[in-house]
């Protein structure tokens, strides 16, 4: 929601106020009346999103400590639940995640320097589909662990694999929990980031981004990227965490 | 306009960088270092982590105050955790000193 | 500094029921359309103000259920499943729906772009959303409140409240849940106002005290509000779906509960107090007529309680499973908070020594919050000690204490701004007799009401509890004192409610600057116009400098007050 606001100061009643404007400074028709000029708008747009982003470290941080706090307390069960998670998937999520960022950078690139409004959309797009693959192949490991009953949902979680010592079906729930949860809200801001660069990408079509003018681009860039970053820290602390342990992935049949 | 434009050739290093640490860190988890596992996986994503914030997200070429906002959130998040943690690390000591002091009088009994 | 003059100026005899001669923001347009629609951050400063009452009061019917059934020993007037009920209601609704965005969303919304000299706040848009989500998590909230009810306390403790509770805690928690990112965007909006619109010349430091304590009230709104969203959201998964995080039997720790509700709840209780000690700052230096003294201390000490506040939320948890040892470090760190607090209430004394004192309605309201938060942070620091927070934890002496702090300070501090801001905000005076006299029913009403409680507390009396003993005859005594003296607080918020709307219609018209004092906001007519201020102010003066009042003038062509006061004319925008 955010997200979409401060790209979209831009809608403002420009036009009603454009007499309010000052003559020194050109009336670009994506400056809202509130500001003296777009320079001031970028800035605050710019600061804006990145407060949205801290308090988003705060939101998915919450989850990252009740990881730290029941791995440490049932390290064999996290161990084992995680050697069973895919980790090829994994890496190959991860890989698409990362050629993403790059493509959206060149994207803000290319409005930076005034490329060509197809450079712009062939970026974003590219963007775009590297994301939803990476969200098809999330439901493609989320299908299996269905299949597999590790959904943590009273009555319905059930763990096949033999257990060791230490090790409980409660505390592997907890793993599988504590996966849905943070893999789920990750999935959930990658389904918002396309949702909100469809229209970002409908108005660069459209020629709306210049040098002068592209701060919805840049912003929506900031928060792409941020939503790498998380990803980057689940990667290995989901899917890596067991894999030295005796046995680790090959043992757990992948 | 006042913004610093990256040239391409930065993002497609950054890229290469970051694609190798991936490769790094799977490489990596399937050593057994002991504790040291985790160590290195942390700190192969925080480095990642501070790739793509400095150079795909221009924070290395923004204001300090941008800069300020980053540290704040990380901030915040050590603060949340390292005193949560401080409860968690020490009940064991507590737990310690009360079977300490238990146990003589339940054997005296 | 320059000298007082003498009493403020008398607002202007204006026929009564007149509409304003200046076109201002709330005669430019008409309709429940450009209410609900508006993008103007006094408008929707005032959609607050409306709702925010309402909650306030629907909270306050319940304090009132509450005491009438503290009357008497027996648990005679509700079953005691009714009572937990009603603290909950009340705690809920106070603490979310009136404490917390109070003064933010009301006076922070109106009055941070006029002090900074903008014309709006930086995203008015997303301004208006968080009025709507706040609307939304407040009607969901009410539903689950009306439908069922919850049981839980405000606090939501587990594994009560995930296991045993059969109350309307999943609907209760998802109100508050979409409550929060009403915070978040309100104080994201701030935080990038203060940043980048201030006018020319309005340096970090030439900012009035009351952006300075919001400027801290929203890194509290950014940082903490996330934490207790998920969690109560985690809350709520586990009752719905057992997942175990909070669950002993499936290896969970309640108490991860505990930590992760106060790391954003004892910050909460500054998002309340700092934007008072704002207000209270302005007040001071107006009826004063003295710059604070030691400005720089007291704008930093807000930065220092907002970020101190993160790190002693586990005095709350001292008699919970966690590990002493932790206890220790936070019972440590919260008499730290009394450092930058102490600073404040210092700063605040001194300024008035030696001051010009002129005892006006939100002056009154500005010294009781000082003698209040007084009384109400020594008894915190009594909390935060260990040994005494056993015998005391959970009793009405913990009840007394934060009463003090969010009644005796939040809400003295929101009253005194309310009056201090009223002119500015509607362009009428309230009646300053009525007001005088309504604070002093107030303050007594309050006092009576709370300060038995220390004494029931230290006597052991539990909280929460709807019955108490009989053969402890003082207990009923201070019960009944508690009781009559809410029935009085009652009586008194009410006056102010009735002259505030009566004013609306039929107070005197408003000078621009009726006390006089020095914000920029006191520059622009009384109501402003849409856009704020006619030009762009430009600031070539500290804060709280004082002067003769023939030098105060009125910034902006067009915008001129009502009628000129004595001395003071309105002028083309060209500062001295």
């Amino acid at each position: 929601m955010a997200t979409h606001e401060i790209a979209a100061t831009h809608h403002g009643p420009a036009a009603a106020h454009a007499a309010h404007v000052p003559a020194e400074h050109s009336a670009h028709a994506a400056l809202a009346h509130h500001f003296d000029n777009l320079e001031q708008q970028r800035e605050a747009g710019s600061l804006g999103m990145w407060i949205f982003l801290a308090q988003e470290v705060m939101f998915f941080g919450r989850l990252f400590l009740a990881y730290v706090i029941y791995r440490t307390r049932f390290p064999e069960a996290f161990a084992a639940a995680s050697n069973h998670l895919n980790w090829k998937l994994g890496a190959f999520n991860t890989a698409v995640l990362i050629c993403s960022s790059l493509t959206m950078a060149l994207a803000v690139w290319a409005a930076q320097v005034g490329r060509t409004r197809r450079t712009q959309v062939f970026f974003m797009a590219l963007t775009g589909l590297l994301g939803a693959t990476f969200l098809g192949v999330k439901a493609v490991e989320y299908y299996d662990k269905y299949r597999d009953h590790l959904i943590p949902v009273r009555g319905w979680f059930h763990w096949e694999q033999p257990l060791s010592a230490n090790v409980s079906e409660q505390n592997i729930q907890m793993f599988y929990w504590i996966y849905f949860a943070m893999t789920g809200l990750h999935a959930l801001h990658m389904i918002i980031g396309i949702a909100i660069l469809l229209p970002i990408m409908y108005r660069a079509w459209k020629g709306a981004y210049s040098p002068e003018y592209h701060a919805p681009v840049e912003l929506f860039g900031l928060y792409w990227h941020f939503v790498d970053i998380v990803w980057i820290f689940l990667f290995p602390l989901l899917y890596l965490l067991g894999a030295h342990y005796a046995g680790g992935h090959a043992a757990a049949g992948h | 306009m006042s913004e610093h434009i990256v040239p391409r050739k930065v993002y497609f290093v950054v890229f290469g960088a970051l694609m190798v640490l991936t490769a790094l860190t799977v490489f990596a988890a399937n050593i057994d270092f002991g504790v040291l596992n985790d160590v290195i996986a942390m700190t192969i994503a925080v480095t990642k982590a501070v790739l793509v914030i400095l150079f795909f997200m221009h924070v290395r070429y923004g204001s300090r105050l941008i800069m300020l906002v980053v540290v704040a959130g990380f901030f915040w998040l050590a603060i949340l955790m390292v005193l949560t943690l401080s409860d968690y690390n020490s009940r064991k000591w507590v737990e310690q000193r009360v079977r300490q002091s238990t146990i003589p009088s339940e054997a005296g009994r | 500094m320059s000298t007082a003059v003498g009493a403020p100026a008398t607002p202007i005899d204006a026929p009564r029921g007149v509409r304003f001669p200046h076109v201002n923001y709330l005669n430019a347009n008409y309709g429940i359309k450009s209410w609900l629609l508006t993008l103007d951050h006094k408008r929707i400063a005032l959609l607050y103000l409306a709702s925010v009452t309402f909650f306030f009061f629907l909270g306050g019917v319940y304090a009132i259920a509450i005491r009438l059934e503290l009357m008497t020993p027996a648990g005679d007037l509700v079953e005691s499943q009714t009572y937990n009920k009603l603290f909950t209601h009340h705690g809920v609704l106070m603490v979310f729906f009136f404490l917390i965005p109070s003064i933010p969303a009301i006076l922070g919304n109106f009055l941070i772009p006029l002090m900074i000299g903008a014309k709006d706040l930086a995203f008015p848009r997303l301004n208006l959303l968080s009025w709507y989500i706040y609307m939304a998590g407040g009607i969901i909230t009410l539903w689950a409140l009306l439908s069922g009810g919850v049981d839980t306390g405000w606090t939501f403790y587990t594994p009560f409240s995930t296991t045993f509770s059969n109350g309307y805690v999943v609907a209760a928690g998802l109100g508050i849940f979409v409550n929060g990112f009403s915070s978040i965007l309100t104080g994201l909006n701030f935080i990038v106002t203060i940043h980048t619109m201030r006018a020319p010349g309005m340096t970090w430091f030439r900012l009035p005290l009351f952006i300075w304590a919001h400027y801290a009230t929203s890194i509290i709104f950014i940082l903490g509000t996330p934490v207790i969203a998920i969690t109560i959201l985690l809350v709520a998964l586990e009752r719905l779906a057992r997942i175990g995080i909070f669950d002993p039997a499936l290896g969970g720790d309640p108490v991860l509960f505990q930590h992760l509700f106060w790391f954003y709840s004892h910050p909460a209780v500054y998002i309340m107090l700092l934007p008072s000690m704002g207000i209270v700052s302005e007040v001071i230096a107006t009826f004063s007529r003295k710059n604070i003294f030691g400005y720089t201390f007291v704008a930093f000490s807000s930065i220092a309680i907002a970020v101190f506040g993160f790190l002693v939320w586990g005095h709350h948890m001292f008699t919970s499973s966690q590990s002493i040892y932790a206890g220790m470090v936070f019972s440590f760190i919260s008499y730290a908070v009394a450092i930058p607090s102490a600073v404040k209430v210092f700063n605040w004394t001194a300024t008035l020594y030696k001051g010009s004192i002129s005892y006006d309605t939100p002056m009154l309201y500005a010294l009781a919050f000082i003698g209040l938060f007084l009384i109400g942070g020594m008894t915190g620091l009594f909390l935060a000690a260990l040994g005494l927070d056993v015998h005391v934890h959970d009793t009405y002496f913990v009840v007394a204490h934060f009463h003090y702090i969010m009644v005796g300070g939040a809400l003295m501090g929101y009253l005194g701004g309310m009056h201090y801001w009223w002119p500015k905000i509607t362009g009428r005076m309230y009646p300053e007799g009525w007001a005088r006299f309504a604070a002093l029913v107030i303050f007594v009403g309050f006092n009576l009401t709370f300060f038995p409680q220390f004494l029931l507390g230290y006597m052991g009396m539990p909280r929460r509890y709807h019955a108490y003993p009989v053969d402890a005859p003082v207990w009923q005594v201070l019960h009944v004192m508690s009781t009559s003296g809410a029935s009085i607080m009652g009586v008194g918020m009410l006056i102010p409610m009735v002259y505030f709307i009566w004013s609306m219609r039929y107070g005197k018209f408003a000078t621009a600057n009726p006390w006089p004092a020095t914000g920029l906001e006191w520059r622009t007519a009384s109501p402003p116009p849409t856009e704020n201020f006619g030009t762009t102010p430009v600031v070539t003066w500290e804060a709280y400098e004082f002067r003769p009042m023939e030098e105060t003038e009125v910034i902006g062509p067009g915008d001129t007050p009502a009628q000129p006061i004595d001395g003071m004319q309105p002028t083309d925008g060209k500062n001295p």
